[in-house]
C-alpha cells in the first residue's frame, strides 16, 4: 500500500468510527431511564394524579429558560386534559441557588410551592444578578406570600429537607443533568433541546399510553 | 531497486510521523465526541489542551505529504505545551495542586471528572498519555532522521 492510500484509508476509518460512535451513543441514550431514578415520590406535581404521562423537569429557579418554559409546560398539560402531569425536581446549578431551592421546598411544606415558584420566576430579575442567585433577596420576596415564617425558617434547617434536595442533585448527576431545564417524559430524555422536541415527545408518550 | 534517493532512515521516520498523526487525529475526534456527542462540559484546562492538540492533527498530516522531517520542529512545541497543561490538569484532579490555584470559573470545575475508563482513565489522563505518546514518536522520528 502506498503512503497516500494508507493515509486516506486511516482518515476514512477514523471518521467512520466517529460516525458509528455517534449512532450507537444516541441509540443508547434515547432508551430512557428507570422511573425510580427520574421521579421522586413527594416531589411537587401539577396535573392529575392518575395521568399516565409524566414530564419530569429538572429546574433551577434562577434559570431564565426555566422561567420561559414554565407557561409552555403548563400549556402542554392543558392540551391533554387528564393525561399529562409535570413533576418538578431541583437542579440548583447557579451559584446561590442551593439556598433558594431550599426555600421552595420549605414553601411546599406549607402548600405554597407553586405560588412561590411563580413569584420567583416573575421577580427573577430582582434576585438573580449576573447569573448568581441572591438568596437574601429571594427570601424578602417570598415574605409576601403570607407563609408561617417561624415554621419556614425551622424547615429550612431540617435534615429531611436537605436530604430531599440532595437526592435531586444526586439523581441529576446520575442522569447527567448539566443544564436547566432538563426534561424527561416517562423517563425518556429530549433528543435535543427545544419546546418542539418536548411537545413531540409528550405527544408520542400520550399516543403510547392511551 | 527503485531510484528514489531518500536516505535509508526516511521510511521509518515517515512511519513514526504517520503514527503520531493517527494518535493526534484520533484524540481530536475523541475529544469532539466527548463534548459534542456526550455533551460533557469542557473546562478551561481542557480547552488549552485542545488548542495544542487540534493543530497537531493538521500539521502532522502536512508533514507527511511530501514527507517533511522539519515538521517535528513545528509540532514539538505544541506537544510540549499540551503535555505540561495535561500534567497540571491531572495534578489538579489528584488534589496535589490546591483548590485556590485552579483557574476554573463559570460553573465548570476542572477538578471534576466525568469518565473513568477501566477505572482510572479520566479524560485528562488520556490527554497526558496521548501527548506523551506523540512526543515519544516525534522524538524517534527526529532521531531516525538525523542519524
Amino acid at each position: 500500500m502506498n503512503r497516500k492510500t494508507l493515509f486516506i484509508s486511516v482518515a476514512v476509518l477514523l471518521v467512520v468510527a466517529f460516525g458509528v460512535g455517534v449512532f450507537m451513543y444516541q441509540r443508547s441514550a434515547s432508551q430512557g431511564f428507570s422511573q425510580s431514578l427520574v421521579e421522586r415520590a413527594g416531589a411537587p406535581i401539577k396535573g392529575p394524579k392518575d395521568a399516565k404521562v409524566t414530564i419530569v423537569e429538572f429546574f433551577d429557579p434562577a434559570c431564565g429558560t426555566c422561567r420561559d418554559f414554565y407557561p409552555l409546560v403548563h400549556h402542554l398539560i392543558a392540551q391533554y386534559p387528564g393525561k399529562v402531569r409535570v413533576m418538578m425536581r431541583y437542579a440548583p446549578l447557579h451559584a446561590g441557588s442551593d439556598q433558594v431551592v431550599k426555600m421552595l421546598e420549605a414553601a411546599r411544606y406549607q402548600g405554597k410551592f407553586w405560588d412561590a415558584l411563580e413569584l420567583l420566576f416573575r421577580t427573577q430579575y430582582q434576585w438573580v444578578v449576573n447569573h448568581r442567585s441572591q438568596p437574601m433577596r429571594a427570601l424578602t420576596i417570598l415574605g409576601s406570600l403570607g407563609l408561617d415564617m417561624k415554621k419556614f425558617s425551622a424547615d429550612l434547617k431540617s435534615p429531611e429537607l436537605t436530604q430531599t434536595i440532595e437526592k435531586d442533585v444526586q439523581d441529576g448527576h446520575t442522569l447527567k443533568v448539566r443544564a436547566t431545564p432538563e426534561f424527561f417524559v416517562n423517563g425518556r430524555p429530549l433528543p435535543s433541546f427545544g419546546f418542539k422536541q418536548l411537545s413531540s415527545l409528550v405527544q408520542d408518550a400520550v399516543d403510547d399510553a392511551y | 531497486m527503485k531510484s528514489t534517493v531518500s536516505s535509508p532512515g526516511a521510511r521509518p521516520a515517515w512511519t513514526l510521523l504517520f503514527a503520531a498523526w493517527v494518535v493526534a487525529a484520533a484524540a481530536t475526534l475523541g475529544s469532539l465526541f466527548f463534548s459534542e456527542v456526550m455533551r460533557i462540559p469542557v473546562c478551561v484546562l481542557c480547552w488549552y489542551q485542545r488548542i495544542a492538540m487540534y493543530p497537531l492533527a493538521v500539521i502532522l498530516a502536512m508533514g507527511l505529504f511530501p514527507h517533511d522531517p522539519r515538521v517535528v520542529r513545528y509540532a514539538g512545541p505544541l506537544v510540549g505545551v499540551g503535555w505540561f497543561i495535561a500534567l497540571y490538569h491531572v495534578l489538579v484532579i489528584a488534589g496535589l495542586i490546591p483548590e485556590g490555584m485552579q483557574p476554573c470559573v463559570l460553573g465548570i470545575p476542572c477538578s471534576e471528572t466525568h469518565i473513568a475508563l477501566f477505572g482510572f482513565l479520566s479524560i485528562p489522563v488520556m490527554s497526558l498519555l496521548t501527548f506523551t505518546v506523540i512526543g515519544v514518536l516525534l522524538f524517534y522520528a527526529h532521531k531516525k532522521e538525523s542519524s
